[in-house]
């Protein structure tokens, strides 16, 4: 493993939504600081630092991780997907924001960007989960306002045109 | 999943008032394009701060030295208590009191977390290390965390020009109580330990702030809710004009649940820190600063006696309470004991009643508003004695319930302490709850499992929701004496404005301070309506600044203040924007403004609507051409309300007090089964319940209940922030204070009975997000109790408590309850072992070895410099660390008892910013095998942060530790340390793997 300074500032490249994104962290800097405060991408939130709530969850080549337990040096090289990257190429609602909208699964919002992040990869591995397997999918993500039963309602509803999407593809 | 959707409302059939229409908000929230307060850039320069912290309790401050902090590059000022006290004046409450708060500590720390010294620096990473380099050095006092116990005579004072930790105490009698008592068929009484909890929201505390060298005061950007009352506090305290603070609140906030309320005392803080640093300061809290340190609402003791009659009449109730607020009062506390004063009977016709209430400090994180703001306390007791009195008189429970209701016909009632409640028929409410919700079946599920031998109970409870604070109930504390020399406080003031442009553009501003309840849509769904437009018309921006919109005292997001307040607020706006355009298209369509009406964007005859002119035509008259209005009729279209009920009117002579201007009500039953085996208390069925008048949008107010039934499950089974009887704080991490997260959240049937609206309120919409706190915790504490047949139920229900109820014969009294099992911590975060390892060397080689500071400092894991100090002993500095926790300790070792070289004892301190511990232990070297048998035991107790992060991790790095420190011992004799025997060791990994430590 390379060793870095640990005073000094490292470059740190990565792709962000599919665009390339550069800034420069300390050994120390948290991947979550990097990506709101050197590159400027806030739709990822900060809520606990210790790995338990999960309102920082990005996609990390294609992997659900918390973006607070991790450095920014760490994602040098990776492919990173956050909320911002879940509309539609014209802008509108991708099918998971919608379901969310169409189901009031939010309120406050500062969770959002980790359960439809956790959703995200969920959905691919399982497109039509029951509602015991949404509700286990979603345990390791902390929602205050909400009471979950719109989260998961909204979970169903994206699972399902996800689904239709995909046959449509077909 | 079961879905009783609220309806729609019928009533306007073409209104956008009632119905479910999607969120506005959500159009930025769910693209990651919110604003919140950390992600508003700042000014480049801004600095960042953060907060050394008390790792005690109860201490004297005996020296700060910052000198190592100030000397790091990057770090541009420190402030202290002593510097608050120099530059700031104590934040006052609402009533003269023996406490000097000044947000930081002075000459004392009073609870694990107060922050001591605060400190700027280029960024938050260096801001953390110049704290970690401040020493401050303590005089550890006794400490005191149980509030009926700090009312002792002889308890630790917490603050010295108080007489007593009793800080306020009143008594109130309404009605004759003592003849009803005296004459009562029964009575009874129990006693309630409620505790300490909190709703913690996903986004913490965060505020920037800099200095105004034309006003003399400040900027401020933070996400305080409000009451803005408290601005008044903040800008006495920093010895400004109020207008010279300028607060700002960005369009949106992550939650609050009420504890927002309590950032105020940081941005004092912060200013003082800015003004000395010379640059912008922005503070962002962290986990686990908000669990320890924010804010909190008040544990509570109360003993309730009631007077009843054979048939379960209530005629008399007596509380007694001693809420316990922590080391300092802020306002507006002790408010929410006061709030629901007028409320002390419930919905229940009890026509005599005597409250004493105690205002207490502890060693304990002070209070502020949560959600529920007093109801949960005092609820839990009402509700609880009214199941004690059914079981016994021997009648059903939802029977005394019944009995005891208010009558429909007697609304508006006045209760006895002084609400008047406006509006409802709580009776039917119960039936249509029990008819829709079907409790037969329920029944008939608890009948059944019982008939097979299973522990299955029933539970009840109602509660008046109170909303829309009236901002005099707090003056209820003060005698009338003190209240007519204070003058009169009443009113709760809501502010709208709603403006429309030269192109017929409407705009909207309030001071509703939303953190997630979406009042920008339900506000343009008012407005809209009142217009004739649709939402989407409408612009509605609920930032605030306090240098330009319309606010008052009242300002803020609290006690469901939004439904009756900034509701009517923004009906009475658009009412008057909509005459003043009546007036300006009267004129030009030739009939009276009486006769105007305004449909789809257009102001028209309301007997032919082919007289008609655009909305956005009027806007342009109004803004372009002021010659052409009607003579009495100001140019521009800007209308402010500042909304108040008459209803809310000051306390009386007698202490009567109408707490709130309109009370919704709640009725919840539940089902609920007890593992005999195991403790775990399951939900097996739960039915809710909220007549709060008109609904604005259905999905908005289902979200309210949802939300609220989320935390009140929470408060009642997981949620509780746990101090040890010396003050140490236990609940620092969501891996600590737990939380419902999706998985355990059982689902709920909500009914939706007929709406009662308020008369009070332009709408007759009243308050929704409260409720559940209030019944959830106590509906089920009640299916417990009918399930074991127990009487004192103490939150939260942790299986290994509800299984010491099982298994007890006699019911034990609560305070005697202490947890065990699995879920339970020791009773003080102590960290203890032995062992024995084989070293290849002679017992006189190690012992030289274990006292030798130079060989030691290669072997003690993280050892940053030793040496030797004292008869027989060592101090130096050590680097540790428990998961992601590291720090740098001052460590001091004595040894005594020397028996070289045989044995000897240690004892020990450790200092450092994650808090202290104190240990002790003792040493053996036995000869064998050509080598050495060294025999340990230590026993380490820990405070601070440290321990509030969590004993599980904590006992599992010291484990590692001690590995650690054994293996470098053996390989310093020259061993290999991985054959070295570590019995001790391996059996107790063995054991950690098996899940036990």
């Amino acid at each position: 493993m390379k060793k870095l300074d640990r005073n000094g500032r490292h470059p740190v490249r990565l792709t962000l939504n599919g665009m390339p994104e550069e800034g420069f962290a300390e050994p120390r800097m948290l991947l979550t600081d990097f990506l709101r405060h050197e590159v400027g991408a806030t739709g990822t939130h900060v809520a606990c630092e210790h790995g338990v709530c999960g309102a920082c969850t990005v996609r990390i080549d294609g992997k659900a991780v918390r973006a607070c337990l991790m450095l920014a040096v760490q994602a040098d090289g990776a492919e990173i997907e956050t909320i911002e990257g879940l509309a539609e190429a014209d802008g509108s609602f991708g099918p998971l924001q919608q379901a969310f909208h169409e189901n009031f699964a939010l309120q406050c919002g500062f969770c959002t960007p980790g359960f439809l992040m956790s959703l995200s990869e969920y959905l691919e591995k399982n497109p039509d989960p029951t509602v015991e397997e949404i509700k286990v999918a979603l345990s390791g993500n902390l929602c205050r306002c909400t009471g979950y039963h719109e989260i998961i309602n909204a979970g169903l509803d994206a699972a399902k045109a996800l689904r239709e999407r995909r046959q449509q593809t077909d | 999943m079961p879905d009783f959707a609220i309806p729609e409302a019928v009533r306007a059939e073409d209104g956008h008032v009632g119905r479910r229409l999607p969120r506005i908000e959500d159009r930025a929230l769910l693209r990651g394009e919110g604003g919140f307060v950390d992600d508003v850039p700042v000014k480049k320069g801004t600095l960042h701060a953060a907060f050394v912290r008390s790792p005690h309790a109860h201490a004297e401050i005996v020296a700060i030295d910052a000198s190592a902090a100030l000397a790091l590059p990057g770090v541009f000022a420190v402030v202290t208590g002593a510097d608050m006290a120099a530059e700031s004046d104590p934040m006052i409450v609402g009533f003269e009191n023996p406490i000097d708060y000044y947000g930081l500590a002075v000459d004392k720390v009073r609870y694990v977390g107060e922050p001591v010294v605060a400190v700027a620096a280029t960024d938050r990473y260096r801001a953390e290390d110049a704290a970690d380099l401040i020493e401050v050095t303590y005089n550890v006092l006794p400490a005191v965390v149980d509030p009926v116990a700090a009312c002792a005579p002889d308890a630790p004072k917490l603050h010295p020009r108080s007489e007593s930790n009793c800080v306020s105490r009143r008594h109130f009698v309404h009605g004759d109580p003592d003849t009803a008592f005296a004459e009562a068929e029964c009575t009874t009484d129990l006693t309630i330990r409620y505790p300490r909890n909190s709703i913690t929201p996903m986004e913490t505390y965060a505020a920037v702030v800099e200095t105004n060298r034309e006003t003399g005061g400040f900027d401020v950007l933070s996400n305080f809710q409000g009451p803005f009352s408290v601005h008044t506090v903040m800008a006495l305290a920093l010895r400004i004009r109020t207008a010279a603070l300028r607060h700002r609140s960005p369009k949106n906030s992550g939650g609050s649940f009420g504890s927002k309320l309590t950032i105020f005392p940081y941005i004092v803080v912060l200013c003082v820190l800015a003004r000395k640093a010379g640059r912008p300061v922005k503070w962002i809290e962290d986990r686990l600063e908000h669990l320890s340190a924010s804010s909190v609402a008040p544990n509570r003791v109360t003993k309730v006696e009631a007077a009843y009659t054979k048939d379960g009449t209530v005629t008399g109730l007596r509380l007694t309470h001693w809420d316990d607020h922590g080391a300092y009062l802020r306002a507006p506390m002790p408010a929410p004991i006061y709030r629901m004063h007028g409320v002390s009977t419930n919905g229940y016709f009890i026509r005599h009643l005597e409250v004493t209430n105690h205002i207490v400090s502890t060693n304990k994180c002070p209070t502020g508003a949560v959600r529920g703001f007093g109801g949960p306390q005092l609820y839990f007791a009402v509700e609880r004695m009214m199941q004690r009195i059914a079981v016994l008189t021997g009648r059903d429970p939802l029977d005394v319930i019944r009995r005891n209701l208010i009558a429909a016909e007697q609304f508006p009632y006045k209760a006895i302490a002084g609400s008047l409640l406006d509006s409802g028929d709580y009776r039917q409410t119960v039936e249509e709850t029990v008819e829709q919700g079907d409790l037969a079946a329920l029944k008939r599920r608890r009948d059944a499992a019982r008939a097979e031998g299973r522990l299955y109970g029933i539970g009840y409870a109602a509660c008046v929701e109170p909303s829309q604070s009236n901002m005099g109930y707090i003056s209820t504390l003060k005698t009338g004496l003190e209240r007519e020399r204070a003058g009169p406080k009443d009113g709760a003031v809501a502010s709208v404005t709603v403006s429309v442009d030269a192109l017929g553009s409407v705009n909207v501003i309030g001071d509703s301070v939303p953190q997630g309840q979406g009042h920008q849509t339900a506000l343009a769904q008012i407005v809209a309506d009142q217009l004739g437009l649709t939402p989407d018309d409408v612009v509605v921006s609920l930032d605030t600044d306090t240098a330009k919109d319309g606010w008052s005292i009242a300002a803020g997001n609290y006690s469901c203040r939004f439904a009756p307040a900034s509701a009517s607020a923004a009906h009475q706006a658009a009412t008057r924007v909509r005459e003043k355009m009546a007036r300006i298209a009267a004129a030009n369509l030739n009939v009276p403004a009486a006769e105007v009406e305004f449909t789809d964007g257009k102001i028209h005859a309301a007997n032919n609507p082919d007289n008609a002119i655009p909305f956005y035509r009027v806007g342009g008259l109004a803004h372009w051409s002021p010659s052409s209005l009607p003579d009495d009729v100001e140019p521009g279209i800007r209308e402010t309300a500042m909304w108040n009920a008459p209803e809310l009117t000051p306390t009386t002579a007698k202490d009567e007090i109408n707490t709130s201007l309109a009370y919704g009500f709640g009725f919840d039953f539940c089902g609920v089964e007890v593992d005999p085996d195991t403790g775990a208390v399951t939900v097996d069925r739960y039915v809710s319940a909220h007549d709060c008048g008109t609904i604005l949008n259905p999905g908005l107010a289902e979200g309210q209940i949802r939300g609220s039934w989320a935390s009140a499950f929470g408060a009642t089974f997981l949620e509780e922030f746990r101090y040890e009887d010396d003050g140490t704080f236990r609940s620092g991490t969501f891996a600590e204070y737990l939380v419902p997260t999706a998985a355990e959240l059982p689902d709920i049937r909500l009914v939706h009975p007929t709406p009662h609206p308020s008369p009070y309120t332009r709408l007759g919409a009243k308050g929704i997000a409260e409720g559940n706190q209030y019944t959830t915790p106590v509906c089920i504490a009640n299916a417990v109790a009918d399930a074991l047949g127990v009487e004192d139920i103490e939150l939260p229900l942790k299986p290994a408590k509800v299984l010491a109820w099982v298994q007890a014969e006699e019911p034990p009294p609560s305070a005697a309850v202490e947890p065990d099992g699995d879920d339970a911590l020791p009773a003080r975060p102590t960290i203890d072992g032995s062992g024995e390892v084989q070293v290849p060397a002679p017992p006189e080689h190690v012992w030289a070895m274990l006292l030798d500071p130079e060989r030691m400092a290669r072997i003690v894991p993280g050892c940053e410099r030793l040496e030797a100090a004292g008869e027989a002993g060592f101090a130096g500095a050590v680097v540790l660390g428990a998961g992601p926790v590291r720090g740098r300790f001052e460590a001091r070792i004595d040894l005594t008892d020397l028996e070289k070289p045989h044995r000897a004892r240690l004892s020990g301190t450790a200092d450092g910013p994650l808090g202290s511990s104190r240990g002790e232990g003792a040493f053996e070297l036995v000869a064998q095998d050509g080598g050495t048998l060294v025999r340990y035991r230590y026993s380490v107790e820990l405070s601070g942060k440290i321990a509030a992060v969590g004993g599980r991790m904590v006992r599992g790095a010291a484990r590692q530790l001690i590995d650690r420190f054994l293996r470098a011992l053996v390989r310093e004799a020259g061993g290999d340390a991985d054959s070295g025997s570590s019995r001790g060791l391996s059996a107790r990994l063995k054991r950690l793997v098996g899940g036990r430590a």
